[in-house]
């Protein structure tokens, strides 16, 4: 690697892999129990429901086995007690980034936060390991009634709208994760959009952990009503540490009749962290929920982003893309449940493995025999950087009945030796060569990401190619 | 100045493909190669470009005084080696444009940018020479052309890259003559006393479009025979066993 390509990688591995000391007034301790739990509730100041929501979580979390009978073995590699479930200054989130304490100001500044926020976002909370730092919205959504705090204000200040979907489209002991995530869950966003809104610019959700033995356990809850719009989008981020840290979210949409919800994440997770999320979405008569999703490093990430399609004319649309460089392992997928007649559901996934790295897709597709006119389709590709790598594909499409319509379509393919010499023979190197090929690869499906995010895609890729050549 | 191969012997899996082929190309001429299937000529277009599938076990590739065979492939190209691929890969999603720009760029010192609206400007005027659409340059490279669409795409990328020493690799073969003709008028056009070509092929007819200098015959991992550009039509007409025997 030439020196130039080193300093490149130097400043930008940098962005994301620092760190401030830990300056925490609540740490839950290691390890998980109902002591635990009851800490989070005391100090959140949680209302009883919630402090019993928890219970039955962590009573569910203990009762369920670990999913190695069908999921990654390194599963069993978490050790629970070796990781703190709640961290925090025990500060409320700030609505002016002034008054966010300077290391935590920094950290968010490092990584472009405030920056995007003036450019292009309509709203943006910053989570900092338990608890959001920061949180705002324009003022403008604001008067329209467009509600967008953490979890923990919009479950006491907006309880009658939060609490009838909280826990409804994923319920707790949909699998272990999800369990884990209710006994312990702090931060992630709650959004409402009111009837008939059309939210323009993205709101923005960044979510970083700055401490180690950490498990970050965001949960969110985004309700869309009657013919309203939004367009969500997440960032996250963690330093390099020496030992495994956990991130195991919950995020439930709900997309009531006409409306249309598009979540957009662009995950950078450091090769240590289990990455573990359940998300899913509901949709209404008419109304669309989209997930775009970017994966990007992590150890291990287990995430098949769902829609439950419960309305007529309903649609649902996964659009995936993940990379798993050496070591890494890539499990993701789709689940499209069809529960109206004439929905439709669209799933596209398209992974890279480098190395040892590993992709996994798997998806689920399912509609019953009592419904009409209900259409899937699904593509898989997978591209393989040396012959190392590993990818398994795993698509179960259940349809029962004769009127409906299904695509399934997957493809495997690889840059191989001839393609990268045709594109050194034109002067590119090895490591140009091969992220020239991947965004090629990806390049239908980063179009639907927004432009910023595009192009923080592509630069990502680069620099995953650069060090897998190394 | 010129490209010199002297003495090179380069085997693959053990078995020698080249058997000690001397060549020197001055700027400024063109050299054809003619031989018959399996006598190396491609081999010698790919070790030239620096292919790492071959062992070179004896000789040097010079290029104007700098021997390049330690050189990774993209050196070589960066060098000003060029060469046109007899099958061109596809490259699904990248088009045309942003892969040329990509090359331009890496033939930058560090902190210099491509002027886009001049590569833009330029790219279009040397579609614009070939007969290609301007609609060209935003498609896949490669993904999806005609054979004859491919080979001038490649005569493109050699505009667009102005190597040193061009290596066409039976770019001829499979055009009509429309194609050809372009492809002809690429070579020409490109023929400078900054710029040395070798034609690998199989036909005499792209001969009858760009005149070469020197014509090689190719046999068995060695030049057996160099001549002018009627040893071609001598070829056309004995056929290489007449040839190689006399």
């Amino acid at each position: 690697m030439d020196a130039t390509t080193q300093s490149a990688i130097g400043v930008d591995q940098s962005k994301g892999d620092f760190t401030f000391p830990e300056r925490h007034k609540f740490d839950a301790g290691y390890g998980l129990n109902s002591d635990t739990v009851d800490y989070i509730s005391d100090v959140k100041s949680d209302p009883d429901w919630v402090r019993a929501f928890r219970h039955h979580g962590l009573k569910t979390f203990e009762s369920k086995p670990m999913p190695t009978h069908w999921a990654s073995e390194d599963l069993n590699n978490i050790d629970f007690d070796k990781i703190r479930y709640y961290l925090s200054d025990g500060q409320a989130p700030k609505r002016s980034w002034d008054d966010v304490p300077d290391d935590v100001k920094e950290t968010f500044e490092r990584l472009g936060i405030p920056e995007q926020e003036r450019k292009f976002l309509a709203g943006v909370e910053a989570q900092y390991d338990s608890e959001a730092a920061y949180s705002n919205v324009k003022e403008a959504l604001g008067k329209e009634g467009v509600i967008f705090v953490n979890s923990t204000e919009g479950l006491k200040e907006h309880e009658e709208i939060f609490r009838p979907w909280f826990g409804k489209v994923i319920p707790t002991g949909d699998n272990k994760f999800s369990a884990l995530n209710s006994a312990c869950f702090s931060g992630g966003s709650f959004i409402y959009v009111p009837k008939g809104v059309k939210v323009s610019h993205p709101l923005q959700a960044y979510f970083r952990i700055n401490s180690e033995n950490f498990g970050q356990f965001e949960r969110t809850l985004i309700i869309v009503d009657e013919g309203a719009e939004v367009t969500y989008m997440e960032g996250c981020t963690a330093p390099k540490f020496e030992t495994a840290t956990l991130h195991s979210a919950v995020v439930e949409l709900v997309a009531m009749k006409g409306a249309k919800i598009q979540y957009i994440t662009v995950q950078n997770w450091s090769s240590n962290v289990f990455n573990l999320v359940t998300k899913r979405g509901i949709a209404h008569e008419d109304a669309e929920i989209r997930w775009i999703d970017c994966n990007i490093g992590s150890r291990i990430t287990m995430k098949y982003p769902g829609v439950v399609l419960k309305g007529e004319r309903a649609r649902g649309e996964v659009i995936s893309i993940a990379l798993a460089n050496d070591g890494q392992h890539q499990d993701t997928g789709a689940k499209m449940i069809h529960a109206a007649n004439n929905t439709t559901s669209n799933v596209v996934s398209k992974s890279i493995s480098v190395g040892t790295g590993r992709s996994t897709y798997r998806g689920q597709v399912h509609i019953p025999k009592h419904l009409k006119g209900c259409k899937n389709n699904t593509e898989c590709d997978a591209l393989l950087i040396n012959s190392n790598s590993q990818t398994d594909t795993y698509p179960a499409i259940t349809v029962n009945g004769n009127d409906h319509v299904t695509q399934h379509e997957a493809s495997v393919s690889q840059v191989g030796e001839d393609m990268l010499f045709y594109l050194q023979q034109r002067g590119l190197s090895e490591a140009e060569a091969m992220s020239l090929a991947v965004n090629g690869f990806i390049n239908d499906l980063a179009k639907e990401f927004p432009m910023e995010y595009s192009v923080e895609l592509k630069r990502l890729i680069e620099l995953e190619m650069e060090g897998s050549v190394g | 100045m010129s490209l010199i191969i002297s003495d090179l012997r380069a085997s693959i899996d053990g078995t020698e493909i080249l058997k000690g082929v001397n060549l020197e190309i001055p700027k400024g001429e063109v050299h054809a190669i003619m031989g018959p299937n399996g006598s190396g000529k491609s081999t010698l277009s790919k070790i030239i470009a620096g292919h790492e599938d071959y062992e070179v076990t004896s000789g040097e590739i010079l290029l104007d005084g700098v021997n390049i065979l330690d050189m990774e492939v993209d050196e070589r190209s960066r060098e000003g080696v060029f060469l046109a691929f007899q099958y061109p890969m596809e490259v699904p999603g990248v088009s045309n444009a942003n892969f040329l720009r990509a090359a331009k760029a890496a033939r930058l010192e560090e902190g210099q940018e491509i002027d886009a609206v001049a590569f833009y400007k330029d790219l279009y005027e040397k579609m614009a020479f070939l007969d290609m659409k301007k609609e060209f340059s935003s498609r896949s490279v490669n993904e999806g052309f005609s054979g004859g669409e491919k080979k001038r795409n490649e005569i493109l990328q050699m505009l667009m890259l102005e190597p040193k020493y061009a290596i066409l690799d039976e770019t001829d073969s499979g055009l009509d003559i429309d194609a050809l003709k372009v492809v002809s008028k690429g070579i020409n056009v490109m023929r400078t006393t900054e710029r040395g070509f070798l034609l690998i092929t199989h036909y005499q007819r792209l001969l009858n479009y760009v005149q070469p200098n020197v014509v090689h015959i190719m046999a068995d991992g060695q030049i057996v025979k160099s001549g002018d550009a009627s040893l071609a039509l001598e070829l056309e007409e004995k056929g290489y066993d007449g040839n190689l025997a006399g």
